[in-house]
């Protein structure tokens, strides 16, 4: 069932929650008139209630779909004894990028693998512009063909080629259409790491180092690591660079643009410091620009030391998205890269000021399609394997973004939603990530173990998959390459 | 090049608890008093330090909790649960968000710049300065390491204008009338709230700062008693209807028809700075022109609070700046006048988009009331007891306020001019190239993508 060309994706194992009471949109409240007749137990199709020992108990609330029911038990209930109401903690979570529905519909791909059918919006968040007022467009007649895996789309194929350029570098072939994103040893615990690469292995994919080192726990994935070289330096050896297959550049972070990388003292402990050949307790500014590029040139004289160094490894280069990141783009093709990775304004970061998140550089939506079009009318498009990042948070958003000019995309946010981060925006604080996924504080990272991590992420990511080839299922397409700079695909509400 | 411009910030506490975002709400009926009370392993301890017995269970709106949820999803009987407290959400208006009040008070407390962790968690856009990005600079710029100190970036303005090219005498010197300028480090005026009664230990407290920043506080007439004496220099007082000039002061604002010559009131009053004062309205364009050309060097440009026209709140001040501009531009006098905007600067951010957009410094208004903790509930208006009781603050105190959030967005203003790769705020002005307008990069994205037909789906 899970054969596609060869390559076998792996198998969802439903993966609950770690904590004791999961967080969904809705409650039911069970009154003492209760008279335990199980009628609610019968008629829920979600697992909502269960029979303990005679009592009926609410065991699940939050897998319950509110209005959405189609058997609402607190209507069929013949003493009238639940109650349905919206759970207070729901809206505390998330924000206007990751609403509360979106945070708790990814956890419900990550537990099941598969985007939930009813109560949650899982496509779209509200942040009232791009990605959230793009509509993916399907001609009449494609009428929507949800059976199972016998749709159109069901076998078309998501593989992305990342070297376009044809030389001597390794030929890599992405099984799905996006890879992990650059999460630094010390932005986040060992066992975060290890789940995203883990993960990025069963599905033959990649996940990126990031600057902060690369750990030898890491070795078992060699073949599926990017390791990033920032302005920093810190972690990067030339054993390092000889180790991986792709290497990655960070020029720049969208979420910081200009600004250059900042990890708080407080996180900065003894074996991040060993990592990073720095001293416990102090800040590392990883400063902005590279200090030996202020040219095209220089860069080229950059990815060159890499080919020297590892002559089959794919270059990437990570920029931000200035006014002028189309020319930044056709100047990394000419000095060799194979990949130009753009990370929008809107991308995650473990510590940024407030004013850089929301003011500097353009958003993701804007840049693909400028660069999209550059390259193409340069004539080397088909020459360089363009990668968006930054906001990107749904199957929904790949095949914008895709649509948009994208070849495929880089990913970081969703992992740590998947591993149940809310998004409560203090993971540089103290000793950092009180869930245990972006902290390097031994007794919170033991909250995240690598198996349960992985496995996590291996089912958002199948459930990303089965929509996007529903998705392309809809629009009558076989492959994902097919979706690409295809704009008529897409709709703005705002002009149309 | 001149001495390095630093601002000297230290913490200064909060004399009330601030009101913030969530609190816990826990219900005491079904606690099993276990013994591992989830309350006992709060990882940021705000059980602990709120001082109650954690066996102890009471509603409350905890301004310590950090949301982080775990003893929502901890405790055996689900008996804890989190909400939006109604307090924090009420405060403020549309544009004085709890989330812009909430920010300010945490720069006059800190001097720090907020920094959080994750990405940006608003809105694609919105009006106003929402609608804007500052452009960075990926690889090829001049400043290099501008923000961590090792070159220098300068954040000085020039008040006053300058001729359009210098004049020479016959015997090869520079004639023509001299140039005076007063220069500030900063792009930034404090400037009282006109509209609401301000107590004396509050001008006195601002006063200090604006000296200890090295900018001008405007003030009212009859307020700048309050000030000390050594002050003085520091201060722009408010003429309204007088004639009367304080001695010692170095340049002053007041309202006068356009057509009336800047030199009539400069005669007697001959060394001191006029500043004209322009309600953004309508046409403001033509009348900062007009003005302009009847001599006058600095304007001020008066916008809503809410930083919108004031006969027009659907029209905001960054395109009335941006108008002013280059109709100062098209008409060859730009640097013969200097630009300075009130209203709407509430966020750090607005300082340097109002300089893309063309201003050359801006005043501070109600921000610097919400330094010293002020929830804009607008109860003094009415005459009722002010709830941080403002009038008790010491003016120490005040200064120290206000020099930590003003410190804090100078900070922030190397952020955004070190991204840019532009080290000279002068010449921020005016350069809309180095920024991303929402209306046209939107627009010329996408609105030639597909269109939705007859019969066509959406999802």
């Amino acid at each position: 069932m899970n054969r596609d060309g060869g390559f076998e994706f792996p198998l969802v194992k439903r993966t609950p929650s770690r904590f004791r009471n999961p967080i969904g949109k809705y409650r039911l409240n069970r009154s003492t008139a209760c008279i335990a007749c199980g009628k609610c137990v019968e008629i829920c199709p979600y697992g909502v209630h269960s029979m303990v020992k005679g009592k009926v108990v609410v065991r699940n609330h939050y897998l319950c779909v509110g209005e959405d029911c189609p058997n609402p038990c607190h209507e069929a209930c013949p003493v009238k004894a639940l109650a349905l109401r919206r759970n207070p903690d729901f809206a505390v979570m998330g924000d206007f990028r990751w609403p509360p529905d979106l945070i708790v519909s990814t956890w419900r791909m990550a537990e099941f693998g598969q985007a939930p059918d009813k109560g949650l919006e899982y496509r779209i968040g509200e942040s009232g512009g791009g990605f959230d007022k793009l509509r993916i467009v399907f001609g009449p007649g494609k009428a929507e063909d949800d059976s199972g895996d016998k749709h159109e789309g069901a076998k078309a194929d998501l593989g992305v080629k990342l070297n376009r350029r044809g030389d001597n570098a390794h030929r890599i072939r992405i099984e799905v259409p996006f890879y992990g994103g650059g999460m630094s040893y010390g932005s986040v615990s060992i066992n975060t790491m290890l789940s995203r690469v883990k993960a990025a292995t069963a599905l033959g994919t990649f996940c990126c180092t990031g600057e902060g080192g690369y750990p030898d726990e890491l070795k078992p994935y060699d073949e599926h690591v990017i390791t990033q070289v920032a302005t920093g330096l810190f972690g990067v050896r030339e054993e390092t660079i000889q180790r991986v297959k792709i290497v990655e550049f960070k020029y720049a972070q969208g979420a910081k643009p200009g600004l250059g990388g900042h990890l708080l003292g407080d996180k900065v402990t003894p074996g991040v410091a060993r990592m990073r050949e720095a001293v416990v307790g102090y800040p590392l500014f990883s400063p902005f620009p590279f200090h030996s590029v202020y040219s095209v040139e220089d860069h080229k004289k950059h990815v060159d030391w890499i080919k020297a160094i590892n002559p089959k490894a794919l270059v990437s280069v990570k920029v931000s998205t200035p006014t002028d990141v189309d020319m930044v783009a056709v100047g990394s093709y000419y000095a060799g890269a194979h990949i130009i990775h753009l990370d929008g304004s809107y991308g995650g970061t473990g510590a940024a000021p407030d004013i850089a998140k929301k003011n500097i550089a353009m958003p993701i939506e804007y840049a693909v399609p400028k660069v999209h079009r550059f390259l193409t009318e340069e004539g080397v498009r088909d020459k360089i394997t363009v990668v968006a990042s930054g906001g990107i948070r749904t199957p929904h958003d790949v095949a914008k973004i895709i649509a948009l000019g994208a070849d495929a995309v880089c990913i970081g946010t969703a992992d740590l939603v998947a591993l149940e981060c809310i998004r409560c925006h203090n993971c540089e604080s103290g000793r950092g990530c009180a869930r245990g996924i972006a902290t390097t504080d031994p007794e919170l990272m033991d909250l995240v173990s690598l198996d349960w991590g992985a496995q996590r992420i291996v089912n958002m990511y199948s459930a990303w998959c089965k929509e996007l080839r529903r998705i392309l299922g809809r629009l009558g397409m076989k492959s994902i390459r097919e979706l690409v700079g295809k704009r008529e695909c897409l709709i703005h509400l705002d002009y149309n | 090049m001149p001495a390095k411009y630093l601002v000297h910030t230290s913490p200064a506490a909060n004399r009330f608890e601030p009101i913030t975002k969530s609190g816990i709400i826990a219900w005491e009926e079904g606690c099993l008093k276990c013994a591992v009370c989830v309350k006992k392993r709060c990882v940021y301890k705000v059980y602990e330090k709120r001082g109650l017995n954690p066996r102890q269970m009471i509603d409350s709106i905890d301004n310590l909790c950090m949301n982080c949820l775990r003893c929502v999803q901890g405790c055996p009987r689900e008996l804890i649960h989190k909400s939006i407290s109604p307090e924090y959400a009420a405060m403020g208006d549309d544009y004085w968000s709890p989330d812009i009040i909430s920010k300010i008070w945490y720069q006059a407390q800190t001097g720090k710049i907020p920094v959080s962790g994750a990405g940006y968690p608003g809105p694609f856009s919105g009006p106003g300065f929402d609608s804007m990005w500052t452009d960075m600079s990926e690889i090829v710029r001049p400043t290099r390491d501008g923000i961590h100190g090792r070159e220098y970036i300068s954040t000085a303005v020039d008040l006053g204008g300058t001729e359009g090219a210098l004049c020479f005498g016959e015997d090869g010197l520079v004639s023509g009338p001299e140039i005076r300028l007063l220069d500030i480090p900063l792009p930034i005026l404090l400037r009282m709230p006109v509209s609401r009664k301000i107590s004396p230990n509050i001008i006195s407290g601002w006063a200090v700062a604006a000296k200890r920043l090295g900018t001008f506080l405007a003030v009212g007439a009859e307020e700048m008693v309050a000030a000390p004496e050594s002050c003085r220099p520091f201060l722009m007082p408010i003429l309204d209807g007088e004639v009367a000039c304080p001695e010692g002061v170095r340049v002053v604002e007041s309202t006068f028809s356009a057509e009336k010559d800047a030199n009539s009131f400069k005669s007697g009053n001959d060394a001191r700075f006029v500043c004209l004062r322009l309600p953004m309205n309508t046409g403001i364009e033509e009348r900062v022109l007009a003005a302009a050309r009847a001599g006058f060097s600095i304007i001020h440009i008066e916008a809503s609070p809410n930083g919108s026209f004031l006969d027009d709140p659907g029209k905001t001040m960054k395109d009335g700046i941006r108008a002013v501009h280059l109709g100062l531009v098209e008409a060859g006098i730009r640097d013969s006048v200097t630009i300075i905007v009130s209203g709407g600067i509430a966020m750090a951010e607005h300082v340097p988009k109002s300089l893309i957009c063309g201003a050359d410094a801006v005043f501070v208004d109600l921000a610097l009331l919400v330094a010293l903790e002020c929830r804009l509930c607008g109860r003094c208006d009415m005459d009722l007891p002010c709830p941080v009781e403002m009038d008790k603050a010491p003016p120490p105190w005040v200064a120290k306020r206000v020099v930590n959030l003003i410190g804090a967005w100078h900070n922030q203003l190397l952020e955004i001019m070190g991204a840019m790769g532009i080290r000279d705020a002068r010449r921020m002005r005016g350069e809309a190239g180095r920024a991303m307008f929402f209306e046209e990069l939107d627009k010329s994205t996408f609105q030639d993508l597909g269109r939705r037909e007859e019969g066509c789906e959406i999802e």
